[in-house]
């Protein structure tokens, strides 16, 4: 055989090599990672998922882990004052809202980060001027520290600040759950592209679930 | 010889790019102003938030009232407005960290961007508006 032939016989496997590699980490890709922190559970290892929580939405109805059984749900924080990063994330949930319309799987979940100025009815003025009207997507208000304890939970800081417009400081991070409890994803809410990304993660959770179903 | 025409070919170059972008945004500080003080609620392109928060772009209030747009970016406001026909009622919070000129920009800025046909906002125009609505203490 021909030096050359050898050359292009070889780097030809090589390629092929690369792409079977490329597209089996592809598939891999499907299945999205648990983020929680994994913690000791009677001696084994177990990921630490979203504790029960109690909140009341902009129906009045109670809102709790039993609300979002067998469904994924994506969360943010947020207050309807906010002058801030607030309605960029607003716009942004609405975007999901509006792309997984007829998806049954899907539910969202905005928390007010300051109760004492957004009551219930607050909430249902500020969720119906956003256009919602759908029970899938709940505004909801509660004790404030619950509502900062569990702001860490879903990755998300939140802290008073005198300084800043609106006196409350937060992250606008918007966080996918699935529906065992875990964050399968997250995205800085304030950014279009990443929240295109954050989208197409989302089809792949409602996907995956389809398949084991 | 080659240096120098290389150079000269380089410069050319940087000065379209310049003249263009130029262009593209003559209201280049009004521009960055917007984007620090204003689009997080109105968003980039001035199309605001669903009955939340009204539009700047194509807007019917923001066109009868451009000057008076500065008496709220300074001093905010608070209570309904009616803006292409719907009602908003959310306060927006005013600043005092833009002084008369940035402003101006700011308004000059939007009036290139999202108007064809408003004119050029004088600075002592919006000194002399902001005298006249400033609140009493």
């Amino acid at each position: 055989m021909k030096k050359s032939s050898i050359y292009w016989l070889h780097s030809g496997l090589a390629w092929c090599c690369l792409v079977i590699l490329m597209l089996s980490c592809g598939s891999n890709n499907r299945d999205l990672p648990i983020l929680n922190r994994q913690i000791e559970k009677d001696g084994e290892l177990v990921y630490r998922s979203i504790p029960d929580f109690s909140f009341i939405n902009q129906d009045s109805q109670l809102v709790s882990q039993e609300t979002f059984r067998n469904k994924a749900y994506v969360v943010d924080f947020f207050f309807t004052s906010c002058p801030t990063i607030c309605p960029k994330l607003a716009q942004e949930m609405l975007r999901i809202h509006d792309h997984f319309e007829t998806e049954p799987g899907l539910a969202l979940l905005s928390h007010t980060i300051d109760p004492r100025r957004d009551s219930v009815a607050k909430l249902a003025h500020y969720a119906s001027n956003l256009g919602v009207t759908s029970s899938r997507w709940h505004f909801v208000t509660g004790k404030k520290s619950d509502l900062f304890e569990i702001a860490d939970d879903y990755f998300n800081i939140v802290i008073e600040n005198p300084d800043v417009p609106g006196g409350l400081d937060h992250s606008g991070r918007l966080v996918l759950v699935d529906e065992d409890r875990h964050i399968r994803a997250f995205c800085n809410g304030t950014d279009p592209e990443e929240v295109d990304q954050f989208i197409v993660k989302i089809e792949q959770l409602l996907s995956s679930k389809k398949k084991v179903d | 010889m080659r240096l120098i025409s290389s150079i000269s070919c380089l410069i050319l170059i940087v000065s379209i790019l310049s003249f263009n972008a130029c262009k593209d945004t003559p209201f280049q500080q009004g521009k960055i102003l917007y984007g620090n003080f204003c689009a997080n609620c109105h968003m980039d392109d001035g199309s605001g938030l669903e009955g939340l928060i009204p539009p700047l772009a194509q807007a019917d209030y923001y066109k009868e009232n451009v000057l008076e747009s500065a008496c709220l970016i300074r001093y905010g406001m608070d209570g309904p407005v009616e803006v292409n026909g719907r009602t908003y009622n959310q306060p927006m919070p005013g600043t005092d960290k833009l002084t008369e000129f940035e402003i101006a920009n700011i308004l000059n800025y939007i009036n290139e961007a999202w108007y064809d046909d408003l004119p050029y906002v004088k600075l002592e125009d919006v000194r002399a508006m902001l005298k006249s609505c400033k609140p009493e203490d």
